[in-house]
C-alpha cells in the first residue's frame, strides 16, 4: 500500500521547467494521484473560487440579457437596414473558431501521434464543447422567436414545407450540430477510463457511485482496449474533416452571398486557419493560469507552452496571407466595387478596427518568433489574448464593413453594437469560463491514461 | 440473498503486477503454457498484450463503416425526397434531384451517423455498460484502472484446474493472486 499513498513531492513538480513533457517525479502513480486529486481533495486553490464568484454575476448577466431580448424583440440590437448581421454572426463565427482548436489539438495530432498532446487535449476539448453551447445560442437568438427554432429543422409540418437544401444556412445548421454531437461523443469516450479512475480513488461512495455511472463499468480490460483504441482512432479521423467542413461551411454563409468582400472563394480555408488560430490563443489563455493554480507546471511544461506557440505563429501566417489575398484580389479583380470594400475597410469609417485587426494579429505575433518569448507564460498569455481580441475584431471589419458600405451609396450606414449587443457578448464570454471552471474542478482536466503512455517505461520500475 | 447456490462457483484467478515488463512476461509465458482463456486488465492500452492475445482484429472499423453509409444514405433520401418527391419546386427549370448541392448534408450526417456507431458499437462490443461485475469484488483491483496491471485465468479454460492454476500463477511473482467469483 505504501507505493500508492506516496506523496507527489508538489513544491518540485511547480517548478519544473526543464525541456521535457512530463516532469521525472512522474510516474503511474503520481500522475494518477495528481490529477485525480485536482477533483477528489477539496483543497481548490482560492484562484478557482475567485472566477467562480467573478463569474456567477457574469452569467446572470447572460440572462438578464437574453430575457430582454425575448422580451422586446431584436431591436434592442443595433441592426440597422444594410447591416442586418451584427454582433450575432461576429460572435457565432468567432466561437466556433475557438471551438474548432480543440478539435484540432485532439483529433489531429492524434492523428499525426503527436504525444505531447496527451496532456492538453481533455482541456481543448471540453472548450470545443463550451465554445460551441455559447456560438449556438446566438444564431438561435438572432432568429427573434428563439421558440420557433426547430423551424430549422426538416420535421415534417401541416403547411408541407421543407429547409432550403441548397442554402449554407441550412448547411450550417447540421455542420453545427453535428459538430456539437460528435465532440460530445470524442470527448466523453476519451474520459470513459478516467472516469473509472475516478471511481475506483473516490472516497465517498455517493462519489464514487456517480462516477461510476459514467464509467459505465470501464475496467481496462486488453479486449476493451483494443476496440476502444480503434473507435477513438476512427473518431480522431472522422472529426478532423468535420472540423474543415464546419468552418467551410460557415465561411459559405458569407462567401455565397454577392456581397462584396464576401464574395471570394479564399473564404473557407482563411476561415479555417482564422478558427485554428483563435482557438490555439484561447487554449494559451486558459492553460497558462489553470497550470499555475493547480501546480501543472510539471504535466503542462514549458515545451508545450512552447509548441502552442509555434502554432499560433504558424497559423497567424496563414491568416495574414488570407488578408493579404483579400487586398490583392479586391485590386486585381478590377471591379470597382470590390476595389472600393478594401479602401473602404482601410481609410473609411471603420479604419480604426482595420488597422487595430492587423496590429493584434499581424504584428502582435511576431515576437513569438523569439525562443525566450515562447517559452514565457506572460508573454504568451498577453499574446494569446491579443490574439483573441484581434480575431473578433477580424470577424467585425469581414461582417460589419461590407454591409455597412455596399453597392449603394444611399442606403450606407453606420453600426455599432447597443449596451444589449454587448452584454450578450460578454455574458456568454462568462458563461464559457463559468462552465470551464466547473470543468476542471468536477472531471480529470488532462487525461490521466493517455498520460501514462507517454511516461518512461522506467520510471515505473522498484528502486528498492 | 438465498438464491443461488451457497457457495459460490470459481470465475477464474487473478494476478496482480506491478508494472508493465511484469505483465507482458506473465502474459507471454501463461500463453505458452496454453491457457487461452485469459483476459489482462491495465490502467492504458498496451500493446505488447494486444500482440500476445491476439486482439487487434475486432469489427469496430466495420461497425462504423456501416453507420457512416447509413448516415450518407439517409442524409441524401432526406434530401432527394423533399426537394423531389414531396414539395418540388420549379426555379427556372433546375434540376429538383441538385445532388450536388445535397453534399454538404450527406457529409454531416455520415460522420454524425458514423461517429455514433464508433461509441455503441464499442460499447455494445465491449458488453459496455456493466456497473457491476465480479472483478470489482476484488479489494485491489481498483489499481487496474490506477498503477497496477492484472491477469485473469478464466475458468472455463480447459487447462483450468483451481489449485495447479493457483500454482502456476504464483511462480509468475505476482504481487498477489486472488479468486473471481461468479
Amino acid at each position: 500500500m505504501s507505493q500508492q499513498d506516496q506523496a507527489v513531492d508538489i513544491e518540485k513538480v511547480d517548478k519544473y521547467t526543464g525541456d521535457g513533457f512530463v516532469a521525472p517525479e512522474y510516474n503511474n502513480t503520481t500522475v494518477t494521484q495528481k490529477i485525480s486529486n485536482i477533483v477528489l481533495r477539496a483543497d481548490t486553490p482560492w484562484g478557482w473560487y475567485l472566477a467562480v464568484a467573478v463569474l456567477l454575476p457574469v452569467v446572470g448577466m447572460l440572462g438578464i440579457s437574453i430575457t430582454w431580448l425575448v422580451l422586446i424583440g431584436t431591436g434592442v440590437w443595433g441592426l440597422n437596414v444594410p447591416v442586418g448581421w451584427g454582433f450575432a454572426i461576429i460572435n457565432f463565427v468567432w466561437w466556433i473558431g475557438i471551438g474548432h482548436a480543440g478539435t484540432l489539438i485532439s483529433a489531429i495530432l492524434h492523428l499525426m501521434r503527436q504525444d505531447w498532446r496527451n496532456s492538453i487535449n481533455r482541456f481543448a476539448e471540453a472548450m470545443t464543447i463550451f465554445a460551441v453551447m455559447c456560438a449556438v445560442m446566438f444564431p438561435l437568438l438572432h432568429v427573434g422567436r428563439p421558440w420557433l427554432a426547430y423551424w430549422l429543422l426538416p420535421l415534417p409540418n401541416t403547411m408541407s414545407l421543407w429547409p432550403q437544401w441548397r442554402s449554407p444556412l441550412v448547411w450550417d445548421v447540421f455542420a453545427v450540430s453535428t459538430y456539437f454531437t460528435v465532440s460530445l461523443i470524442f470527448w466523453y469516450m476519451g474520459m470513459i477510463p478516467d472516469l473509472g479512475t475516478l471511481r475506483d480513488r473516490a472516497k465517498h461512495p455517493v462519489v464514487a457511485r456517480i462516477y461510476g455511472i459514467f464509467a459505465m463499468g470501464w475496467r481496462g480490460a486488453s479486449s476493451h482496449w483494443a476496440r476502444y483504441e480503434k473507435a477513438y482512432l476512427i473518431l480522431a479521423g472522422l472529426s478532423t474533416p468535420l472540423v474543415l467542413s464546419v468552418h467551410s461551411i460557415v465561411s459559405l454563409d458569407f462567401a455565397v452571398s454577392l456581397i462584396p468582400g464576401w464574395h471570394t472563394t479564399v473564404f473557407p480555408p482563411y476561415f479555417v486557419a482564422g478558427a485554428i488560430y483563435a482557438g490555439f490563443a484561447m487554449v494559451l489563455t486558459l492553460t497558462i493560469p489553470v497550470r499555475h493554480w493547480f501546480g501543472l507546471q510539471g504535466l503542462i511544461t514549458t515545451r508545450h507552452l512552447e509548441n502552442m506557440g509555434k502554432v499560433t505563429l504558424a497559423t497567424g501566417f496563414i491568416v495574414v496571407y488570407g488578408y493579404a489575398m483579400e487586398a490583392f484580389i479586391s485590386w486585381y479583380s478590377a471591379s470597382p466595387y470590390e476595389g472600393f470594400m478594401m479602401w473602404n475597410r482601410m481609410t473609411g469609417q471603420y479604419a480604426p478596427v482595420y488597422w487595430a485587426l492587423i496590429f493584434c494579429n499581424a504584428v502582435s505575433i511576431q515576437i513569438l518568433w523569439w525562443k525566450r518569448a515562447r517559452r514565457s507564460p506572460l508573454v504568451l498569455f498577453i499574446v494569446s489574448l491579443i490574439v483573441g481580441v484581434g480575431m473578433w475584431l477580424e470577424r467585425f471589419v469581414i461582417v460589419v464593413t461590407s454591409l455597412a458600405n455596399d453597392y449603394m451609396p444611399s442606403s450606407w450606414d453606420y453600426y455599432a453594437g447597443t449596451i444589449w449587443d454587448w452584454s450578450l457578448y460578454i455574458g456568454t464570454i462568462g458563461f464559457f469560463l463559468f462552465m470551464m471552471c466547473l470543468f476542471i474542478r468536477f472531471l480529470p482536466m488532462i487525461p490521466m491514461s493517455e498520460m501514462k503512455m507517454i511516461i518512461p517505461k522506467h520510471r515505473n520500475k522498484k528502486d528498492a | 440473498m438465498n438464491h443461488g447456490p451457497a457457495r459460490p462457483e470459481l470465475r477464474g484467478l487473478v494476478a496482480e503486477f506491478e508494472n508493465e515488463e511484469a505483465i507482458v512476461e506473465a502474459t507471454q509465458k501463461t500463453v505458452d503454457a496454453g491457457y487461452h482463456h485469459i483476459e489482462t486488465y491495465t490502467p492504458y492500452p498496451l500493446d505488447e498484450l494486444l500482440d500476445i492475445q491476439h486482439l487487434h482484429k475486432n469489427k469496430v472499423a466495420l461497425v462504423i463503416l456501416i453507420g457512416g453509409l447509413t448516415g450518407c444514405t439517409v442524409g441524401f433520401f432526406m434530401q432527394w425526397f423533399a426537394s423531389v418527391i414531396h414539395y418540388p419546386i420549379n426555379v427556372g427549370g433546375r434540376p429538383l434531384n441538385s445532388w450536388p448541392a445535397f453534399i454538404p448534408v450527406m457529409f454531416e450526417c455520415t460522420v454524425l451517423f458514423a461517429s455514433f456507431a464508433a461509441l455503441i458499437g464499442m460499447m455494445v462490443m465491449n458488453k459496455l455498460p456493466r456497473p457491476n461485475h465480479p472483478l470489482f469484488d476484488i479489494e485491489r483491483f481498483r489499481y487496474a484502472t490506477q498503477d497496477r496491471f492484472f491477469l485473469c485465468i478464466e475458468a472455463e479454460d480447459p487447462y483450468f484446474e483451481k489449485d495447479a492454476t493457483r500454482q502456476f500463477l504464483e511462480e509468475l511473482n505476482p504481487h498477489e493472486v486472488n479468486e473471481v467469483e461468479a
